[in-house]
């Protein structure tokens, strides 16, 4: 007879099974028999946060640096509704995370107990799935289960709410090798018609541009990409989740598009006549007014791993369901035994008009300006981290200027909330990052509004040693609300100044770190230099920017994707 | 346009909620929803009827195949198919009305399934349209009282849907 253990043993084993290495968390009452057994072992270690909401943060950024399922784990009632945030960002950039939640006993679901919450329908509109474990028969399939949906097709978290009961009784342990699922196949291979249609479709283009979003990020496509880009000498584009799945000092990189797109992107996205769309969605904020969007005549190729996201904003010729790296391998294999060539005649004077676009210069700014500009202060980032840096944000204009500025060459290293736009997903997404690559630097990029939303977390980052440099853009407005409120408001500042402000170098000396405050442009790089120096230090660099810079170009809500506001 | 949507699911608690749950976050309307068990207990069948465009109803099918616990979807209007729905309705029936009432039942192939000195209650089934040309026929203050399915259907000939 084999031996039985306890739910709780049941969960602690799955999560061995699986290869977990951080579990990010905190108890509560629902949760303490899962807490006893954690610390009876020390394979999984526990990570200690100081919110809930940091806990699912903290396992996002793990994961999207790691390309593993991130693990958080969180109470009840409580601990589950400051979870729900970081479950719904990571929803929206389908980023793949297992979150275990304690509920009440069984007994006690529907009776509002203390700490009840409907879990599973609080979250059911922002997890890729959920479950509800009411027999511990089925506690170890479940947990299987839950890691096998997160981290295929699609990516998205998945959430077990394990009641205290269940986690307290008793079977026997056996945890299943794999698990299929009737009603969940998804696919990987595209049709090889349609990628012979799409090839056929690019190599017949005067004006092709590819646009590549997140999904070449995770699904680890970025060096097929490369080669397919080089191959065809195309120009390219990435979305604001899909930095670093082109190299940005490439010549072919015309820079991010969108909303705070560059001009030469947004230019050629508008006026292409064969766009090849990879692992994107056509979201509001990338392609404006679909309506404007349609002026123009072209032939759009879809490549996607999820059906649903083509043809949902936009119309597409040739959509190719598939995952996006099999599909790329495909479309090269073909490429390579074409005898077709792109017609380079046409491509040159493309690359012409492109280089018009370009010589706008659409990203300058006044450099000589006797206040720090925070545009410098990335250009200096990107330099003292020879761009080698994971850089996490949060949301808002800072954002968009690290998104601007650090050129990303590589994939996983630039971790932002493209989706929900989470403010205070900065720091505790760049603990994450930090355990996933111990050796790696780690800056966050944040403003003075955003980085207050998860602050406590540099509690967890001197409980754990996180080297965390942490750039804080302090124009003492949340910005880009203070930028719409000038552009659509009537320059009506309604609530969009940061008053009362922290001495943000006591707070983070109060903390245990180290502080600076950085008022002149000329010490923006020594102080950079500095702070890069202290290997294991935490470093709160506080800047102080320019309270009026905005973010340019500028697409107009509404507006169509060349109608531009430009500096 | 109105679309018969047809699908499997596990039959699992929950997975009703799934549904509802995609089409109010995402704005898509229902006009009926039906759902049971089918012949094999681990699955339940589901037939929902809709309105929208090409375009809407293309999203409608594709997310509903996206959701874990569904495992087939198909638009039942694409092809010929067969719907019924049945209405139970109480009629107040008194004085020379009760011969009037028993024969429209028997015009439209209902069945009275319950009597009492004042009323009868009619049973009906048949597609929608049909039901409404009912109601429409009958006098309306004699209505005391409709309950109606909601539409089912299933394909004709050998369109199947079956795991």
């Amino acid at each position: 007879m084999s031996t039985e253990l306890t739910g709780a043993e049941i969960t602690v084993r799955c999560l061995q099974k699986e290869g977990v290495d951080y579990l990010f968390g905190y108890p509560g009452g629902a949760v303490l028999y899962i807490y006893d057994e954690l610390f009876k072992q020390d394979k999984v270690k526990h990570i200690l946060v100081r919110h809930e909401q940091a806990a699912v943060h903290a396992a996002d950024g793990y994961s999207r640096s790691s390309n593993k399922v991130g693990v958080a784990l969180v109470t009840s009632g409580p601990g589950v509704t400051n979870a729900v945030t970081g479950i719904a960002t990571a929803y929206m950039d389908s980023v793949p995370l297992v979150i275990i939640s304690g509920q009440v006993p069984t007994h006690a679901i529907g009776l509002d107990a203390f700490q009840e919450v409907d879990t599973v329908g609080i979250t059911r509109p922002c997890v890729k799935h959920n479950f509800l474990v009411k027999d511990i028969a089925e506690l170890a399939t479940t947990i299987k289960k839950a890691f096998y949906i997160a981290s295929t097709g699609r990516p998205g978290p998945v959430l077990v709410d394990i009641p205290k009961d269940v986690s307290q009784q008793k079977t026997a342990f056996v945890y299943p090798e794999s698990v299929s699922m009737r009603s969940y196949n998804p696919v990987t291979r595209g049709h090889s018609g349609q990628i012979k249609k799409a090839l056929q479709l690019m190599l017949g283009a005067k004006r092709p541009m590819i646009y590549t979003g997140g999904g070449i990020i995770l699904s680890d496509a970025a060096a097929r990409l490369t080669d397919l880009v080089r191959t065809l000498g195309f120009p390219c584009t990435n979305t604001l989740m899909g930095l670093g799945g082109y190299p940005a000092t490439d010549k072919q990189f015309v820079g991010m598009l969108g909303m705070h797109g560059t001009y030469e992107a947004n230019m050629a996205m508008q006026h292409c006549d064969v766009l090849v769309a990879i692992g994107a969605r056509f979201d509001d904020r990338v392609i404006g007014n679909p309506k404007h969007f349609f002026n123009e005549d072209r032939k759009i190729i879809h490549i996607d791993i999820d059906p649903s996201s083509i043809s949902k904003r936009v119309k597409v010729d040739v959509p190719i369901v598939g995952s996006v790296s099999d599909v790329l391998d495909e479309l090269i294999k073909l490429l390579q035994v074409s005898r077709e060539k792109p017609d380079q005649t046409a491509i040159d004077a493309w690359w012409t008009q492109i280089d018009l676009w370009r010589a706008r210069d659409c990203l300058k700014y006044d450099r000589a300006s006797p206040i720090i500009k925070p545009q410098m202060v990335i250009e200096r980032l990107y330099k003292a981290t020879k761009g080698n840096a994971f850089i996490t944000s949060d949301v808002g204009q800072h954002q968009m200027w690290a998104a601007q500025f650090y050129k990303f060459d590589m994939p996983r290293r630039w971790i932002n909330s493209g989706g929900l736009g989470t403010m205070g997903f900065g720091l505790p997404a760049a603990m994450g990052v930090q355990f996933a690559n111990p050796r790696g630097t780690v800056a966050c990029v944040t403003g003075e509004a955003s980085i207050q939303m998860c602050i406590q977390e540099l509690s967890t980052c001197k409980q754990y040693n996180l080297p965390l440099k942490i750039v804080n853009l302090n124009n003492r407005y949340m910005g880009m609300v203070r930028q719409w409120q000038e552009y659509f408001h009537g320059n009506r500042y309604a609530e969009s100044y940061m008053d009362a402000l922290p001495d943000f170098v006591k707070l983070a000396e109060s903390y245990g770190h180290v502080g600076m405050k950085i008022e002149q442009p000329g010490d923006v790089e020594g102080a950079l230099k500095e702070a890069f120096k202290l290997k294991d230090r935490l470093v709160f660099m506080d800047f102080i920017t320019d309270q009026t810079e905005n973010v340019f170009p500028m697409v107009p809500g509404g507006k169509g994707l060349s109608e531009m506001i430009l500096v | 346009m109105r679309h018969i949507i047809s699908l499997l699911m596990e039959n699992e608690a929950g997975a009703l909620s799934r549904v509802a749950g995609l089409f109010s976050s995402r704005g898509y309307n229902i006009e009926s929803l039906t759902v049971a068990a089918t012949e094999d207990p681990t699955l339940s069948r589901m037939t929902l009827v809709t309105a929208g465009s090409d375009d809407v109803v293309e999203q409608i099918t594709k997310q509903l195949n996206k959701l874990i616990e569904v495992v087939k979807v198909v638009d039942l209007s694409d092809g010929d198919h067969i719907e019924r729905e049945l209405m139970l309705i109480k009629m107040r029936a008194v004085g020379k009305d009760r011969e009037e009432i028993k024969r429209m039942a028997d015009i439209f192939r209902g069945r009275i399934i319950d009597v009492t000195d004042k009323s009868y209650t009619i049973e009906l089934t048949g597609t929608g349209s049909k039901l409404d040309a009912f109601l429409e026929a009958m006098e309306r203050s004699a209505i005391l009282e409709t309950v109606r399915t909601g539409a089912s259907g299933i394909g004709r000939g050998e369109r199947i849907l079956k795991v």
